[in-house]
């Protein structure tokens, strides 16, 4: 196994905080990787950052050894075909039908006929569990419908790598679990690279063949998912049990008694 | 006074970022203009929602304004008996002038507010995102449609626009000013020359890079839900508003001496 993804001491700051601080993360080729930390803590960041949406203020994200930051427009937009992205919010075009969605990148970048455009969409949203509703609008559907179809949607490309930007959060657990095994068994016949960005210890549990912990902008700890289970670290001991009194809200009031003591 | 001092400062700090935002969408617009693919359908799509939808309010504020011009200046012309010349007024004030700036501020205050709320919530929907991990440039897919749908259609929505306020001078002035339709339509077209007619339409644009800029600008860089698209709405057609103004005295000025 080789390295797909690496990420080198990467920092990235918003508004003058550093949302990643010097993250370190290598993800092997076919290998379902979850990063799990706390909302807000530049989880989606760093997906971003791996598909090129952000650039890095320092460091380096290399996909098979190449600067994702350094590419030129044309050969990042080659690379950005060989990934599918799942956005939190599904972030279908409102503007277009199902199949428009689905179909976007081969009625763009290929010269498919429309027939066999037709085909892979029709075969995509089959993967997906909803066959036949292409002419139906993103506004028509229920959000566990339009996670689906977002998923659809970024596996029409037959993509090698898959990023998830949490993708059951906001459903009911059945739906949710609905969600993993499509992950699981789309990762199973597709042969796919996923990298999963979730803060559902049940998911979390359920997909990955290992599981990163991301805390203050760096990965604290890595590794197969009953190592993380067993883990003895107290910050991840609480965030994998769920409680709310531990060492990471510890931190957090003690900012926010400092910041009250400032304005006093 | 530090504060004063600060909070000017800040504002210029904005106010750079913004032009240098502006101006860098723009020059990006025109490079990806003339890069294929072409899409003519989204293109015709845009020019139906800019132009064609845009006819009932262009034809009722040209109107009114047509109406407006020829009894304010009648209430002057009277006392020197110089009523023919009303026809003339209205047709220089309104080609070089009026018509191409209420049009504007009209097609800003309609398409520009679309704009921005639409690529606003696209932007807080992460749609914006999507479309570049699909591989599609978003100035690409989002902005030169509407950018050459403005362009050509500000134009045209203009010269219709200028006709219909001279209908309305028209309506007024034989209806109630006693000129002859034939000398109306004599004394309209006999002191107009081409320059009139080009120079408004030449703002027009002027007038249709700024709305399409400004508005896609302020929406693209929306954050923080709901509120900022409202936000960048308001902000997106008060800038069109003063840039549109101000370019036009600009041009006004310019014109005056060439």
């Amino acid at each position: 196994m080789s390295a797909m993804i690496q990420s080198l001491n990467v920092i990235k700051s918003f508004n003058g905080r550093n949302v990643l601080n010097g993250l370190s993360l290598e993800i092997q080729k076919g290998e379902t990787l979850v990063i799990i930390g706390r909302s807000g803590c530049g989880k989606s960041v760093f997906l971003k950052h791996t598909i090129g949406i952000l650039k890095p203020d320092q460091g380096q994200i290399l996909v098979d050894g190449i600067n994702v930051a350094g590419l030129s427009i044309k050969a990042l937009n080659q690379l950005r075909m060989r990934f599918g992205m799942l956005f939190q919010s599904a972030a279908l075009f409102d503007s277009m039908t199902v199949g428009e969605n689905v179909g976007f990148s081969l009625i763009e970048h290929t010269d498919f006929s429309e027939r066999a455009i037709r085909d892979r969409v029709a075969e995509s949203l089959e993967m997906v569990g909803l066959k036949g509703i292409e002419a139906l609008k993103p506004s028509e559907l229920s959000g566990g419908m339009k996670k689906r179809v977002a998923l659809a949607r970024a596996i029409c490309m037959r993509p090698e790598i898959l990023l998830y930007d949490e993708p059951t959060t906001g459903l009911d657990p059945i739906m949710a679990d609905a969600i993993n095994d499509l992950i699981v068994s789309l990762h199973d016949k597709l042969k796919i690279t996923s990298v999963v960005v979730t803060h559902d210890m049940v998911s979390a549990y359920k997909i990955a063949n290992r599981i990163a912990m991301m805390y203050q902008g760096k990965i604290i700890e890595q590794g197969e998912p009953d190592v993380i289970r067993n883990s003895t670290n107290p910050i991840v001991r609480q965030f994998i049990t769920g409680s709310a009194a531990g060492p990471i809200t510890d931190i957090q009031f003690k900012s926010l008694e400092q910041i009250e003591g400032e304005r006093a | 006074m530090r504060r004063i001092i600060e909070s000017a400062g800040r504002k210029l700090l904005d106010a750079i970022v913004f032009a240098g935002g502006v101006f860098s969408l723009f020059m990006q617009t025109l490079f990806w203009i003339a890069v294929p693919p072409f899409r003519r359908k989204q293109i015709t799509d845009q020019m139906v929602q800019i132009g064609v939808d845009s006819l009932p309010i262009a034809t009722l504020t040209s109107f009114f304004i047509g109406v407006v011009i020829a009894f304010q200046s009648a209430y002057q012309m009277r006392r020197v008996s110089a009523e023919m010349y009303i026809p003339s007024l209205v047709s220089i004030s309104i080609t070089r002038e009026i018509g191409p700036v209420i049009t504007a501020l009209v097609v800003a205050g309609r398409v520009g507010a679309a704009i921005a709320a639409e690529l606003g919530s696209m932007k807080v929907t992460e749609q914006i995102d999507a479309l570049e991990t699909l591989a599609a440039q978003p100035v690409k897919y989002l902005v030169t449609p509407r950018f050459l749908a403005l362009f050509t259609m500000l134009p045209v929505l203009t010269i219709y626009a200028d006709l219909i306020g001279i209908f309305g001078g028209f309506v007024v002035s034989v209806a109630k000013l006693g000129l002859t339709p034939a000398m109306y339509v004599k004394m309209t077209f006999l002191p107009l020359v081409l320059k009139d007619i080009f120079t408004g339409l030449f703002k027009t644009l002027v007038f249709a890079s700024i709305i399409c800029t400004v508005s896609c600008y302020e929406g693209m860089r929306v954050e923080g839900g709901a509120e900022g698209v409202g936000r960048a709405t308001t902000a997106a057609v008060v800038t069109s508003f003063i840039l549109i103004i101000a370019s036009d005295a600009l041009f006004t000025v310019l014109f005056y001496f060439i």
